[in-house]
């Protein structure tokens, strides 16, 4: 856990909050600049303040006292191994500390053990699958925003629009949808999965699809026919108020159209093909049948319900 | 093996040169490989050639006739959205089939003389243009890992402004659609099913053994017709 504190004599106290953002239960943590201190417990407050007195204590007659003292890292903080000469004064404060504070991003590892989605993804493909191109996209993510950070303090979500650009992907775009889409696809599948929706999902399904069948047909026939790298997903179009399926290529994502997401299907060939070569029907169809977690779409869908008004809200006669 | 290899390569071909034939439209059949799935090893491996020319290629082949079949019937038709609505799949499908046909003579085995840099005027025009085989090498490769998704990477020569030059392309967009003069010299694939069996996600080292099995001569023949 990375987080700064700034401390200043003079002025009132500013607190560099821990923002910890969870967007679809995905594991990153950004830091964001809030004026509101509450979201620090006292605890970790208390623990800052003791650590920057201490450091202060080291600091000896060099100190500034009208600069602000930073500390990052808490964990790692530690006194300084070398002393003062009476006759130097260091411009800089006592600790060597970077001069930007990053956001970093974790690698959310999926809810299930790599074997638990044999025989229909083996676990030879998510350990590839996760803990190489998702690991490295999150490590290329880690390593645009250390650059500079005029793209400091999003959540990813955030991130993601703004990389956007409308259409002129900035190159940190790739790498931070990629996050995201790999985070929403793990969480998309689960051990036991397939067979049909249930409550109110499968209700929109049919009122949207006709049947799930023809549903799950047009699913499919969508990641067919997608030419290249791409996903499908299974959308909640937030002006139609209707599902709808979309493919999107290489990373884009339907979150830069402000839609919804409820369910992703990854086509790049890195997915399938370990398992499959090129058969991408039998990937389609094993993905519908057995992987694909419609608990997970639910409480999407539960969700999004929050945002988008799905249908008349039952009023009952008096 | 390569007897084998042979016989099934020959019936694909014949098998779809067949029905369409009877109809007057010229179709498109897998073109053999000069060499056996497994001469490229230690390159790219026997199972990756086998997939991606027997599998891959054929099924670019397939849809392909498939979408000129149609388009056929719309312009007899003398339906216009129809046939606009087929020029997307034609463009992937065909473009792939013409990717895959440059691709195959690309590629020789080492024994053959892959991999030899090239000498003439090509190897001299590498030199003027890019420094040397290795700068070009080095440049191609950089811009083959940069490819987001699926694409290719070029070496082409303008022929109107007889210069070489490096382009990539997504998808099976062919090379025409960055430039209408551009020929084709080296095609490189980077779409993951290309080397995914054997490098997994590390694509730089796919495009540095490519260079290994690169058919020189072929390349150096093409670039003397354009460029005499």
């Amino acid at each position: 856990m990375r987080s700064a504190v700034d401390t200043s004599r003079e002025t009132p106290f500013r607190c560099l909050s821990v923002d910890m953002s969870w967007s679809s239960s995905s594991n990153y943590l950004c830091i964001s600049t809030s004026s509101s201190s509450s979201l620090i417990s006292s605890n970790e407050l208390a623990r800052f303040n003791r650590l920057a007195c201490e450091s202060e204590r080291h600091r000896g007659k060099c100190q500034d006292l009208n600069r602000p003292t930073n500390i990052f890292a808490y964990n790692s903080l530690k006194p300084p191994s070398f002393k003062f000469d009476k006759g130097q004064r260091r411009k800089d404060h006592v600790l060597k500390k970077p001069r930007n504070i990053s956001a970093y991003y974790s690698l959310k590892p999926p809810s299930y053990k790599f074997d638990a989605l044999e025989p229909y993804m083996s676990k030879r493909t998510l350990e590839v699958h996760w803990g190489k191109h998702h690991r490295g996209y999150v490590e290329s993510l880690n390593k645009y925003l250390e650059k500079d950070d005029i793209l400091y303090g999003y959540t990813l979500d955030e991130l993601i629009r703004v990389t956007y650009n409308n259409g002129n992907p900035l190159p940190e775009f790739n790498a931070a949808a990629q996050v995201w889409n790999h985070d929403f696809f793990w969480e998309s599948m689960q051990p036991g999965g397939g067979n049909l929706p249930i409550l109110g999902l499968l209700q929109q399904i049919e009122k949207d699809f006709g049947s799930f069948s023809s549903f799950r047909e047009e699913f499919i026939e969508t990641a067919l026919t997608l030419f290249g790298s791409g996903w499908v997903w299974l959308v909640l179009k937030r002006n139609e108020k209707r599902l709808a399926i979309a493919t999107t290529t290489n990373a884009v994502t339907p979150l830069v159209w402000d839609d919804i997401p409820l369910l992703s299907l990854d086509m790049w060939e890195h997915a399938y093909y370990l398992d499959y070569k090129n058969d991408k029907a039998r990937y389609a169809n094993v993905f519908m049948d057995h992987l694909v977690s419609w608990n997970a779409a639910l409480a999407r869908i539960a969700r999004a319900q929050a945002f988008v008004n799905l249908g008349e809200p039952k009023i009952p006669v008096a | 093996m390569a007897l084998r290899t042979l016989a099934t390569r020959k019936t694909l071909g014949a098998l779809s040169r067949f029905p369409q034939q009877l109809r007057g439209l010229q179709t498109f059949t897998l073109p053999d490989l000069p060499y056996d799935y497994g001469a490229l090893e230690p390159a790219i491996s026997g199972d990756i050639m086998q997939l991606h020319h027997q599998k891959h290629h054929q099924t670019y082949i397939t849809n392909y006739n498939k979408a000129l079949e149609q388009l056929d019937d719309a312009i007899a038709k003398g339906d216009a959205s129809t046939a606009v609505k087929l020029q997307s799949a034609i463009k992937f499908n065909g473009g792939g089939h013409v990717n895959h046909s440059i691709f195959w003579k690309n590629l020789a085995p080492t024994k053959e003389g892959g991999g030899e840099p090239p000498h003439g005027s090509l190897g001299w025009a590498i030199d003027q243009s890019y420094g040397s085989v290795g700068k070009l090498i080095a440049k191609m490769n950089a811009e083959g890992a940069a490819v987001q998704g699926s694409g290719w990477v070029w070496l082409a020569v303008d022929k109107e402004l007889k210069r070489l030059v490096v382009e990539t392309t997504a998808n099976q967009d062919p090379l025409v659609t960055k430039g209408p003069s551009l020929v084709p010299l080296i095609g490189i694939d980077v779409w993951e099913h290309a080397y995914y069996l054997q490098y997994k996600n590390v694509r730089p080292d796919y495009l540095k053994s490519i260079w290994k099995v690169i058919n020189w001569k072929y390349v150096s023949e093409i670039y003397e017709k354009e460029c005499p």
